[in-house]
């Protein structure tokens, strides 16, 4: 049984269904009760797991992820909502020294089973600092895995994996694509493994990585091209930046001989750097043409008047495709 | 000076709550509460000998080279030591790394704590079935983590406490806050344990904060807050079991401020005669310590004997010598172990740079 659902809801079915499954699993942050949260993810969850399971928290990021990382010492699931990425930046310090280390300081005694969920990235018109993707942040943390997903099926059943991880993970959610199409997703609770790419597209020509919103444009750019110049583009979302997969992203470079990296996120020393690095440690003498990336650029995501051309657009990854394939 | 410190006066330290059992030249202030029998009072004396005596071996040690940079305790003993006698076995305890003598009376063993701060990794290790977290670095953070681990025995139902050590330079930090904000908001069986010294490295209190007292901060989130003589071990073990019994019965958090002093640096790596009076230290240590001041009164009521001070000091020796035994029996710390723990499972590249490191440890690290 199936039905279409978008990101969101199937996000929010997630969450129901560990909840029911496992005692141990509660949520906390703010306007999540209630209100249901801002983007309504957590909408009635309050209403039938009730106050003990539920949490509208005070409003004091470091508080949510301070006290979620004691929770999951105590022994529970927490999955903490942080309203915005950029709203985590109060709690760094707790997501940095302290939930992505309590297993090495401890020589594992202690395991933080907890999850992070934060909708992420541009392009909903956004006031300042509600667009940010620094996902980078935490890729670059060691103890802490890193989940984006991109469509609605893998929304659902990658949170369920996160809520099952022993490591805490931070869930990445792209708020442009919450509601911005439907898939079929099950009723069953299924899961989808943290650590695996998708290939979502098989190719020959060039292979594209995405994830997040940036898989929709990749997608749509690579069936332009291959109406206008017959390009057959492999398309791979990442769908876990740490750990990252890659096996299937070298096979689909030693296939293609040819990569694109598209990222919402800054230029400057962000997932794109690392897969290019990693290509050349893996797939140097497969290639047929240097790596090309598109990226938002090094300024702070600005204000929305110009966000559209602060984000990779059509044009430039189209631009960026054609560049690696006239090499 | 007097001002500044906030502490020197009596009758300003009376004038603000400040809790005494004992006066400083070991008479009654207050009866004994009828927990405190003559078995727990030289519980509580051997306690801070023997913390006292590690903590200055572990300075020597310091200085020997056999132990990085060290956070030395001397003279906050009965904070530390009252406070944890005062909680039971299944309560929950986040020390600093300063907390020694809270968790070594505890039961934690000397020979971790020796670990450590020689930089091994096992030194955060050990502590669990204790219900004791390792030393936390970062300021305030780990409040929050005892409110969250209060949270969860309260959600679990399991009528325990958690008690959470933290300085006076902690109470400016945001996460101090936060953590009495949600130990208010959720009731919490949560003990925050504040231990005043005067002095956040060279910041003096009365630069901290234009808040007269750590524990009238309490009242800003409608908590119960105390302020007790931190050096009177007796009055920490009365406030803490007082708040541990009202966290147990539902009562909710309760902070408290703990009037102590240091006489030693901030850590071995720090000089306080740059900041510090010294004469300050001087004047604690003669007039206000800890451990003394009980000795008076032990010897008043015929508990202290010469034999028993030699029992406990025989005792602190043997303890110690066991710590550095073991400590010294230590293998060669494995730099390969660094990759362990880092996730639940280890990823593929931190398998692939383990390898790295091992050929890198054999002779020159070439492969052909």
């Amino acid at each position: 049984m199936s039905r279409n659902l978008n990101i969101l809801q199937a996000i929010s079915e997630a969450m129901d269904q560990k909840m029911e499954q496992d005692g141990r699993v509660v949520l906390l942050g703010e306007d999540i009760g209630t209100n249901g949260g801002v983007f309504r993810a957590t909408d009635g969850l309050l209403e039938k797991f009730g106050e003990d399971r539920v949490f509208d928290t005070p409003l004091a990021e470091s508080g949510i992820v301070g006290s979620a990382i004691g929770l999951a010492l105590g022994g529970m699931i927490p999955v903490a909502e942080i309203q915005f990425l950029a709203f985590m930046y109060p709690a760094l310090e707790q997501v940095l020294s302290h939930a992505a280390r309590m297993r090495f300081r401890t020589r594992g005694e202690y395991s933080l089973p907890m999850v992070i969920r934060t909708p992420y990235g541009a392009g909903i018109r956004g006031p300042e600092l509600h667009g940010e993707s620094v996902e980078a942040f935490f890729v670059h943390t060691p103890g802490l895995k890193v989940v984006v997903p991109s469509t609605p099926y893998d929304a659902k059943g990658l949170l369920v994996s996160a809520i099952e991880d022993p490591d805490p993970v931070i869930f990445l959610e792209p708020t442009r694509t919450y509601r911005a199409f439907r898939e079929e997703v099950p009723e069953a609770l299924y899961r989808v493994p943290i650590g695996k790419a998708k290939v979502v597209q098989e190719g020959r020509d060039v292979s594209i990585f995405a994830w997040g919103s940036m898989l929709q444009l990749a997608i749509s750019t690579a069936r332009q091209l291959q109406v206008e110049r017959g390009y057959s583009c492999e398309i791979v979302d990442l769908r876990s930046l740490a750990p990252l997969d890659r096996d299937t992203i070298v096979a689909s470079v030693q296939k293609t001989g040819r990569a694109l990296i598209v990222q919402e996120a800054h230029k400057t020393a962000g997932m794109a750097s690392e897969l290019i690095s990693l290509l050349n440690d893996e797939a140097l003498v497969y290639l047929k043409a240097p790596i090309k990336r598109v990226s938002g650029f090094d300024v702070p995501v600005p204000f929305f008047s110009v966000e559209d051309d602060f984000m990779p657009t059509q044009a430039r990854v189209k631009q960026g495709i054609v560049d690696t394939m006239l090499f | 000076m007097l001002m500044e410190h906030g502490l020197r006066d009596d009758r300003l330290a009376q004038g603000l709550g400040f809790t005494q059992f004992l006066t400083p030249d070991g008479g009654l202030a207050k009866q004994l509460d009828g927990r405190m029998d003559d078995s727990l009072l030289l519980d509580m004396y051997r306690n801070m000998v023997i913390a006292r005596q590690f903590d200055r071996k572990a300075v020597n040690l310091q200085r020997q080279g056999r132990l990085g940079t060290y956070a030395p305790f001397e003279g906050q003993e009965a904070a530390q030591i009252g406070s944890a006698l005062a909680i039971a076995k299944d309560d929950w305890m986040f020390p600093t790394y300063r907390d020694h003598a809270a968790t070594i009376t505890r039961g934690q063993s000397m020979t971790t704590v020796l670990l450590y701060w020689a930089g091994r990794l096992e030194g955060g290790a050990g502590t669990k079935s204790l219900r004791i977290l390792p030393p936390s670095v970062p300021i305030a953070t780990h409040l929050l983590h005892a409110v969250g681990m209060a949270w969860a025995t309260k959600l679990r139902k399991e009528n325990v406490v958690t008690v959470g050590y933290f300085g006076d330079g902690a109470s400016s930090e945001g996460d101090f806050h936060e953590a009495l904000n949600f130990a208010g908001v959720y009731h919490l069986p949560i003990i925050f344990i504040c231990q005043n010294n005067g002095y956040a490295i060279s910041v003096p209190f009365s630069k901290q904060s234009a808040s007269k007292t750590i524990s009238q901060r309490a009242s800003a989130y409608d908590i119960e807050g105390e302020r007790v003589d931190g050096n009177d071990v007796l009055a920490v073990f009365d406030a803490v079991s007082r708040a541990r019994e009202r966290a147990r019965a539902g009562g909710g958090p309760t902070l408290i401020e703990a009037v102590t002093f240091r006489y030693g640096a901030h850590t071995t790596a720090d000089d306080p005669k740059r900041y510090r009076d010294q004469e300050l230290a001087t004047d604690w240590r003669a007039h206000r310590d800890p451990i003394t001041r009980l000795k008076r009164f032990l010897e008043e009521r015929q508990l202290w004997t010469e034999d028993f001070e030699a029992d406990v000091m025989a005792d602190a020796t043997a303890r110690i010598e066991q710590a550095l035994d073991e400590f010294a029996r230590y293998d060669a710390p494995n730099p390969l172990d660094m990759f362990e723990h880092v996730y639940a499972e280890m990823p593929w590249h931190l398998k692939e740079q383990a390898a790295e490191l091992e050929r890198a440890m054999e002779k020159d690290g070439m492969q052909p």
